[in-house]
């Protein structure tokens, strides 16, 4: 145990020499939870129309100013030449095309229904539906209202009609910072944590002073030890920096219970750094551990379900994120901040998490070599 | 010329001599395409959801059973107790729910008009809202047939050209900023961390002193890695349009062109950091903050630009893969040919020579 | 055998690979001696002593070093031994001070020895002025001479030293030997490899190493003698003419 406490003072010492490190571990995270939540919006608004009116009626007016009204689009060019939209959407400067035909009034009334031509821009395949989605609703609720004003009063009442209600838990004006806030902190919370362990040995692999230590009686799994709890702390600190800044900066006020947030928080940081420390023995030179860091970490970051869902991946996709600790504390994170789901709600993840820190921390001490 | 020669040599068999490093340098842009590619999609499918179906009539079954024919849903259990839906929430697995009220079918018929209600665990807004949109529109199709038994008139109907991608896949979108990401990480990370060691190593001081155009010596650093990044764009092409069907419909010459300014544009940003770091630790967390989160969220792939605050729409400027991810969209799935991405060009090549010109003078402080 | 051997090595060997790095060599060291590990580059030397400090485990052959068996007790011989890598080895971003705490801790001498070890070594090497700054910023032979101390702050029964002098002046070269006899004089046995040829005059007795081999092992002037060569240098050219191996 003594021989612990001076490794920690060591290392302690040498992470607050290097202002550079300071700055990495305790500003960056700081700046980026405070600027990037605010980016992950995937709410779709403003979405660029451009409507090429062949008709010029009555309802093709209505119908213009009512697609303009709805709030949910932008007009971007109102013309009679469908190329002309055709190019707006080429230069990317328009989602969707509508096309209303010559003579769609009268056609309408004399054929009883009438076709509108829609050109979607679909390589970003969600605003494609979504706005699709938004325009066939306001041509349907068009469509009624045509219907109101042109049938008798009498058989239009008779319509069974479903009234939707919808109501948003947990989150109920959608606001978008209160899904990431909690996911972007957990996400700098591995790279900080992943990066500094897994560079840490290497380190002293690289300028020779783990040789030093190799030649001295210490037991194994204290030196580990002696690696994992510097990082283990300063990534508690970078936590509690995160959620003052939830809390402060954007009113994210968890639901549930902050000694579970820091219980999960503690055994992850532990299997995170486990991980690191992991690479960090794989590894002989800092080149090579960035490496490999950079490898996993790029794939716990896109698959964690940060920014995509996990749900909508394939089933082999899915089952490559179980193996990803990011996801399970991601998952809990939101669960325990936002419906402060209690501990039986989280405890698979629980403990899943322990024992991949199990896991990983006796695989990175069986792989360090005192001998070669 | 010859001296030069051996330099990149050097260089060459400093990045091609470590199995680990190949691992990242030709590894990390395989793997990530192919899973990214397959893996990431905005659709979402197969949502749990539950129903509490209060009415058990003939109207609620019929719309539970046009529920249960769509793939976006998957229907567990069918509930009578709210309590059961708040605990259904709180474990996660539970991502909408549907309450159908007494006597649907009743009031359908006689009064026109019922009502339910739609309850989605909003803590993740995005799916939230497209999960309420979905059941939003099965339940209007489930109307829309009761009506056609009233066989109504003047109807609008829609035609749609679904352009550039009519499956609505996910890789169209996302594999052009991953490209983006993976070429600009790689070129930072690389650059700074291969600098910064021969500064901590004090190999760099000898070379700088050598007789040698101390630029020259930085300029062969940065070729082996516009070399890997060019044979990188080239296995990305080719699994993108192989394996992952993504159409190539631009000119192929006027995408390496693009490209190779975007990678000297990486390894110029790369050489800034390194001229700002002392040490691989802090050059390697800088180039991974700096660029890795920024990329991923700022340079519109992952999140429509157009949503962000002002302040945020501003900064996205600055972000060199924000640029080349329009290059790469437009000459590589839309065909589109430099008429109409020369703005983005001029830009992308501005930036690099700002971080060309910075660290170069950067350099040329440290030598005096 | 009328000394006590606190290293015996017999028909050590190391592989890497089809490489034989270390080719069945044999010795013993007395205590107390300061014994010399002499060879090119690349000849083997620091092999054959990472073996004997348990950071390599030998192909085959044996070897004891304090009395405890290489292949089954190499942490009880970390115990007993100092040792001063190639590479410049305390920690550069932390002072003086702080890297004697460490090592003192690690090797677990009480707070008490480590302030009294501590202010004698600063005292020793004249460092007072230094204590409190970091290692960084002294020049290469205090750095050397500390790391020396460091290596030995536990007392233990041998110390190891891996090229201790390389790149250092003559000056301080002497200066480093001084240290070392003074070590010796404490019963400390030195177990010390180099390339330059006139340290090997100071040794009690001197192994020269050729291509993983031991070609001569005896004291310098028993070597001078047997080779019939006025200086060490002689003698080594003699030994080392034939090598196959040269360079790193």
């Amino acid at each position: 145990m003594r021989t612990l406490m001076f490794l920690l003072r060591k290392e302690f010492r040498q992470i607050f020499r290097d202002p550079g490190m300071l700055r990495i571990i305790l500003i960056m995270p700081v700046i980026q939870l405070l600027v990037l939540p605010r980016a992950a919006d995937y709410e779709i608004k403003n979405i660029n129309i451009a409507i090429e009116d062949y008709d010029h009626s009555v309802v093709s007016q209505q119908l213009t100013n009512k697609i303009i009204s709805s709030g949910y689009f932008k007009l971007v060019g109102y013309h009679n030449d469908y190329n002309k939209g055709y190019e707006l959407i080429e230069r990317d400067k328009a989602d969707i095309v509508l096309e209303i035909p010559v003579d769609f009034e009268q056609k309408l009334i004399r054929n009883n229904s009438q076709d509108l031509l829609v050109a979607v821009n679909a390589i970003n395949g969600t605003k494609a539906i979504i706005g699709n989605g938004y325009l066939s609703s306001i041509l349907m609720d068009y469509n009624k209202e045509i219907r109101m004003k042109w049938l008798p009063p009498t058989r239009f009442n008779e319509l069974p009609t479903i009234d939707i209600v919808s109501s948003n838990w947990y989150n109920p004006n959608l606001v978008y910072a209160v899904f990431m806030v909690p996911g972007i902190l957990v996400l700098l919370l591995t790279l900080i944590g992943g990066n500094l362990s897994a560079f840490n040995i290497v380190k002293e692999k690289e300028i020779g002073t783990i040789e030093q230590i190799n030649v001295t009686p210490i037991k194994k799994h204290i030196f580990i030890m002696g690696k994992l709890i510097p990082f283990i702390i300063m990534g508690l600190v970078v936590f509690t920096l995160g959620m003052i800044i939830a809390v402060v900066v954007y009113g994210i006020i968890p639901v549930g219970s902050m000694l579970l947030l820091y219980l999960f928080a503690l055994v992850y940081l532990v299997t995170l750094v486990g991980f690191g420390l992991l690479i960090s023995t794989y590894s002989e030179t800092q080149v090579q551990a960035q490496s490999l860091t950079f490898f996993f970490l790029i794939i716990f970051n896109l698959m964690s379900g940060l920014f995509t869902s996990i749900d909508s991946m394939p089933h082999w996709a899915q089952i490559i994120t179980r193996f990803i600790p990011l996801s399970y504390f991601i998952e809990v994170m939101r669960m325990i901040v936002l419906k402060g789901s209690h501990f039986h709600d989280v405890a698979y993840q629980f403990t899943i998490l322990i024992i991949m820190g199990l896991v990983l921390n006796t695989w990175a001490i069986i792989n360090y070599r005192k001998t070669t | 010329m010859k001296q030069f020669i051996n330099f990149i040599k050097k260089e060459f068999y400093h990045v091609l001599r470590d199995p680990k490093s190949l691992l990242m340098l030709f590894g990390v842009p395989i793997a990530q395409i192919v899973l990214f590619g397959f893996a990431l999609t905005n659709e979402i499918k197969n949502s749990n959801i539950v129903i509490v179906d209060n009415a058990m009539d003939n109207a609620s079954q019929k719309l539970i059973y046009e529920i249960r024919a769509s793939k976006y849903f998957n229907v567990g259990q069918i509930f009578m107790n709210p309590d059961q839906m708040d605990a259904a929430f709180k474990t996660g697995k539970v991502k909408l729910a549907l309450v159908i009220p007494k006597d649907f079918d009743n009031d359908l018929q006689h009064l026109h008009t019922a009502q339910v209600q739609i309850i989605a665990d909003a803590s993740d807004p995005n799916t939230a809202t497209t999960l309420t949109n979905y059941m939003t529109s099965i339940i209007s199709d489930y109307q829309n047939q009761l009506w056609q038994d009233g066989g109504l008139p003047y109807s609008i109907l829609t035609q749609q050209r679904i352009l550039y991608n009519p499956e609505l896949a996910g890789a169209p979108n996302f594999v052009p900023g991953v490209v983006a990401m993976v070429l600009l990480l790689i070129c930072v990370l690389m650059t700074s961390v291969s600098i910064v060691r021969e500064k901590e190593m004090g190999t760099l001081e000898v070379l700088l002193v050598s007789p040698f155009n101390p630029f020259l010596v930085i300029f062969s650093k940065m070729v082996p890695y516009i070399v890997v990044s060019l044979i990188n764009l080239t296995i990305i092409l080719i699994l993108s349009v192989y394996l992952l069907d993504l159409p190539f419909k631009g000119n192929l010459l006027l995408l390496y062109g693009e490209s190779s300014i975007f990678i000297v544009c990486g390894l110029s940003l790369g050489l800034l950091i390194s001229t700002l770091t002392d040490t691989q630790q802090t050059a390697m967390n800088t180039s991974f903050l700096l660029t890795m989160l920024p990329t991923m969220l700022l340079s519109g792939y992952l999140f429509p630009i157009e949503n962000m605050p002002l302040f945020l729409r501003i900064l996205s400027n600055i972000i060199p893969a924000k640029w080349f991810y329009i290059i790469i969209k437009s000459v590589m799935l839309k065909g589109l040919g430099i008429k109409y991405i020369w703005r983005e060009t001029l830009i992308l090549s501005g930036m690099t020579v700002f971080f060309l010109t910075v660290s170069l003078r950067n350099f040329k402080i440290r030598l005096q | 055998m009328d000394k006590e051997m606190v290293i015996k090595a017999d028909k050590l060997t190391k592989r890497f690979g089809d490489f034989t790095a270390v080719d069945a060599v044999s010795f013993d060291v007395a205590k107390g001696e300061i014994f010399g590990f002499l060879g090119a580059n690349g000849a083997g030397k620091t092999t054959a002593m990472r073996m004997l400090c348990g950071l390599s485990k030998p192909t085959s052959g044996e070897a004891s070093v304090a009395g405890f068996d290489v292949f089954r007790y190499p942490e009880k011989i970390k115990k007993n031994i100092g040792y001063m890598s190639q590479k410049f080895s305390l920690y550069e971003d932390l002072t003086i001070k702080e890297n004697i705490e460490f090592y003192g801790g690690i090797y677990g001498l009480t707070n008490k020895q480590i302030k009294d070890k501590g202010t004698e070594l600063i005292d020793m090497l004249d460092l007072q002025a230094e204590a409190n700054k970091l290692v960084r910023g002294l020049p290469l032979g205090w750095k050397q001479k500390l790391a020396f101390s460091v290596a030995i702050i536990h007392e233990p029964k041998i110390v190891f030293l891996d090229e201790p002098t390389g790149g250092v002046d003559p000056a301080n070269r002497k200066q480093f030997w001084e240290l070392i006899y003074e070590t010796a004089d404490k019963g400390i046995t030195i177990f010390v490899t180099t390339h330059y040829l006139d340290e090997a005059e100071y040794c009690d007795r001197v192994s020269i190493m050729v291509d993983g081999k031991i070609s001569a092992l005896d004291t310098p002037s028993g070597l001078k003698k047997t080779y019939n060569a006025k200086d060490m240098n002689e003698v080594f050219f003699q030994l080392a003419r034939n090598a196959t191996r040269s360079g790193d």
